[in-house]
């Protein structure tokens, strides 16, 4: 029998996993390893400047082109690092399989240099992970891991590697079949059940789709589309949800939820049938469960069978993978007469349409207006503030356009990085990353990630000098007591601020400088006439980032906005 | 809100009983028994879990469980005929000579037995429903001042005949 080192199999697994692109980030216990990948040509190795920014860049990549994310980090720190990012994918369900070093098996249990129980930190954040105990298990462990995490409702999934395993000879076997009996992700679709959810489709006399994350996943947008055109029955999205169907399409009316527009969450609130699909009814979703669609019969299709009937009670649940049952869906479907109900929504669009106030600064709607009209196909990634609500609100997503964003978990430092992963993995799309000044500076190192492998990623900074989603609550909610989410706060300033005014400090990093301390371009636009231009020097800079810093109103707000715990009728609209 | 019972076949490798036991805490389930071990095949556990829930909270119990790729297998003993016990110790002071022959006067009813003993002191072992031994413990505890509890926690498997 051919004898392999473990790190030569590792290697040969990721071939045979069709793997080209590896986020690694070097140390002690995975030394081995990287030897072995730099004997290796025909995988990419990424080196990004921190492990939380690794993980969002393999998740932006899988999020990005569909396929699983592989990230390889140290023991350790470097293990430790990555317990927001592998959070972050879990909660919006993306595919990542993280390797991460491990001290050898003897020292496991010494407190040996740079030990920590990965496994155990990440037990109720991942899908899977196991610690590898036998040089033999090294092959079916990989192909188990990348099975789990990509089918199912994807998810990331760890597999610590002690140091000791990885030098070990062994076999040189990568299986070609997986079977693990405690995981046996369900296919097909319970056709007597859809019948019966579809049925009461055509008796509602004001039906609504409410579509989630779980479509954008499939990839069954078409279907989704295909089956709104033959039975005219409108669509709100969640945040994760949005681009399912173009956003421009009659029949789709807006995002729901908390910062959801009028019209989405008056529909969610007085439709008689909802046919919800790939959501988990998050409380951003729902507010105030009792009274969530409380007109309204639901149905409920999801691939994971614990998120239905977790958050709130439907009458039809349906196991299935999203696309399956959309395409089980269109051999049943018919016209439904949904023209008066169609007149009614558009009766709630026209009376509090989207749009933001005209304030002073840049407008952040008309920065974003511009990337609709500017980027046909495109990628848009987010990090998490008022800037993701107006991006979540105001982008257009049409065929050919992609949204990232950090949905459940809401990690701050998640766009730039993730970003940087979706460009990788489409070198030939235009990529722009909306971004705060704080979360901007939570994954800045990764402006020399995107240097070095000259990624031209557009970085657009909402700058309103504030952490100002929190601001915008204390603001709404705990009256104007702005307690720590000034970012321009300099010792000297009144503790007690009431808001900003003339003698407030300047906003005290110089993205403009930072921009070019990392030898990208950097450009500050302060008024409305500067974007297109900015954007204009941006898409000519084709060898780096550019960062574009918009100095937007320090007091804009993200309207409508829900209290949590309040109905979604409740909506503050300005 | 019910006492309810569960079985799980799960893998037999370290780190399962983290996963389950963690899963309960993470999620604020209310864990009131657990027990695991080998079962005639070696790579594979099985737990015995009693929980305290309303009827939608015990169903995404389940589920979540089932969605754990270590958990081979989830029986909900709600309407299963099953055998179930609990092993329990009880240890009592009782140096009187008439206190000693009214535990041992206990344990007959209740059928638990004497297993060991000395001039001060009488340990006995039941093997019960966890009622029954929670009856056997109000009773010795009512009686006696000076007692220390071990209690095992259930196990459980279905039964062969229709009970
Ligand atoms: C890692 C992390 N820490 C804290 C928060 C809470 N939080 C949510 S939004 C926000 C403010 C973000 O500020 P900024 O990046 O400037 O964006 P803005 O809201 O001003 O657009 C904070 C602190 C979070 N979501 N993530
Ligand atoms: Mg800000």
């Amino acid at each position: 029998m051919k004898q392999l080192k473990g790190t030569s199999l590792f290697v040969k697994a990721l071939k045979e996993e069709g793997v080209d692109t590896v986020f690694g980030y070097p140390g002690g216990m995975v030394t081995d390893i990287f030897d072995e990948l730099y004997k290796e040509d025909g995988i990419e190795v990424i080196l990004p400047r921190h492990e939380q920014a690794l993980i969002h860049e393999a998740d932006g990549y899988a999020r990005s082109t569909g396929k699983v994310g592989v990230c390889l980090v140290t023991s350790g720190p470097g293990a430790a690092n990555t317990v927001t990012g592998i959070a972050t994918a879990y909660y919006d369900s993306v595919p990542l399989v993280c390797f991460s070093g491990q001290v050898p098996l003897h020292l496991i249990g010494n407190d040996a240099f740079q030990e920590v129980d990965i496994i155990g930190m990440t037990r109720g954040i991942c899908k899977f992970g196991m610690i590898l105990k036998n040089r033999e298990d090294l092959g079916r462990v990989i192909k188990e891991a990348f099975y789990i995490a990509r089918t199912g409702k994807p998810g990331p999934v760890v597999i610590d590697l002690p140091k000791n395993l990885m030098v070990e000879m062994g076999s040189a076997e990568y299986p070609k079949e997986v079977n693990i009996r405690g995981y046996k992700p369900s296919t097909g679709v319970h056709i007597g059940q859809l019948k019966k959810a579809m049925g009461l489709l055509w008796k509602a006399k004001k039906p609504l789709m409410l579509i989630g994350g779980g479509v954008n996943i499939a990839r069954a947008g078409a279907l989704l589309t295909q089956f709104v055109e033959e039975t005219k029955i409108p669509v709100v999205t969640t945040i994760m949800g949005k681009g399912a169907i173009d956003t421009d399409h009659p029949y789709y009316i807006g995002n729901l939820g908390m910062h959801g527009e009028y019209a989405a969450n008056m529909a969610v609130s007085e439709c008689d049938v909802l046919y919800s699909i790939g959501t988990r009814f998050s409380d951003r979703v729902t507010s105030k469960i009792s009274e969530f669609a409380k007109n309204a019969q639901i149905v409920h299709i999801d691939i994971d069978s614990a998120a239905i009937s977790k958050n709130i009670k439907v009458d039809i649940p349906i196991v299935a993978d999203a696309g399956e049952a959309l395409a089980a869906m269109l051999k049943y479907n018919k016209r439904c007469d949904t023209d008066e109900w169609m007149e009614i929504i558009r009766g709630w669009k026209a009376e509090h349409p989207l749009g933001m106030k005209p304030a002073r600064g840049v407008c952040p709607e008309t920065v974003i207006e511009y990337i609709n009209k500017t980027f046909k196909e495109s990628i848009v990634v987010t990090d998490v503030g008022q800037h993701q609500m107006w991006t979540t609100q105001y982008l257009e997503l049409t065929k050919g356009k992609q949204l990232l964003t950090s949905g459940g978990m809401g990690t701050m430092g998640y766009g730039l990085p993730a970003a940087i992963g979706a460009k990788l993995g489409n070198p030939d799309k235009p990529v722009i990353c909306i971004s705060g000044d704080g979360g901007m500076q939570m994954n800045i190192q990764e402006m020399a990630t995107a240097v070095a492998h000259e990624l031209p990623v557009i970085i657009c900074i909402m700058n309103n000098g504030y952490l100002g989603m929190v601001r915008q609550i204390q603001e709404l909610f705990y009256s104007r007591h702005y307690s720590s989410v000034c970012t321009c706060w300099r010792k000297g300033c009144d503790t007690k601020c009431g808001g900003p005014s003339s003698k407030c400090p300047p906003y005290s990093t110089d993205f403009v400088k930072l921009a070019e301390a990392y030898d990208a371009m950097g450009i500050r636009v302060e008024k409305e006439e500067e974007i297109a231009p900015a954007f204009e020097k941006a898409m000519q800079n084709t060898k780096g980032p550019t960062i574009i810093e918009f100095i937007i109103d320090r007091k804009d707000m993200v309207y409508p906005i829900v209290q949590g715990g309040k109905p979604l009728t409740d909506m503050i609209l300005e | 809100m019910k006492k309810r019972w569960i079985s799980l076949y799960v893998e037999n490798y370290s780190g399962v009983l983290a996963k389950v036991a963690g899963l309960f805490s993470a999620k604020a389930y209310n864990l009131d028994s657990l027990t695991v071990g080998a079962t005639e095949d070696p790579t594979v556990s099985r737990m015995t879990i009693g929980v305290i829930s309303d009827d939608a909270t015990f169903e995404q119990i389940k589920k979540q469980l089932n969605r754990c790729v270590e958990v081979i297998k989830v029986i909900d003993f709600t309407s299963i005929p099953i055998h179930r016990n609990e092993l329990l110790y009880i240890k009592v002071a009782c140096p009187a000579k008439e206190d000693r022959e009214e535990i041992f006067r206990i344990a007959q009813a209740f059928g638990a037995a004497v297993i060991d003993c000395d001039m001060e002191n009488v340990l006995l072992q039941c093997v019960q429903t966890e009622q029954r031994n929670d009856s056997l413990i109000a009773l010795i505890r009512d009686n006696f001042k000076d007692i220390e509890v071990v209690r095992g926690g259930s196990v459980a498997i279905e039964s062969i005949s229709m009970m």
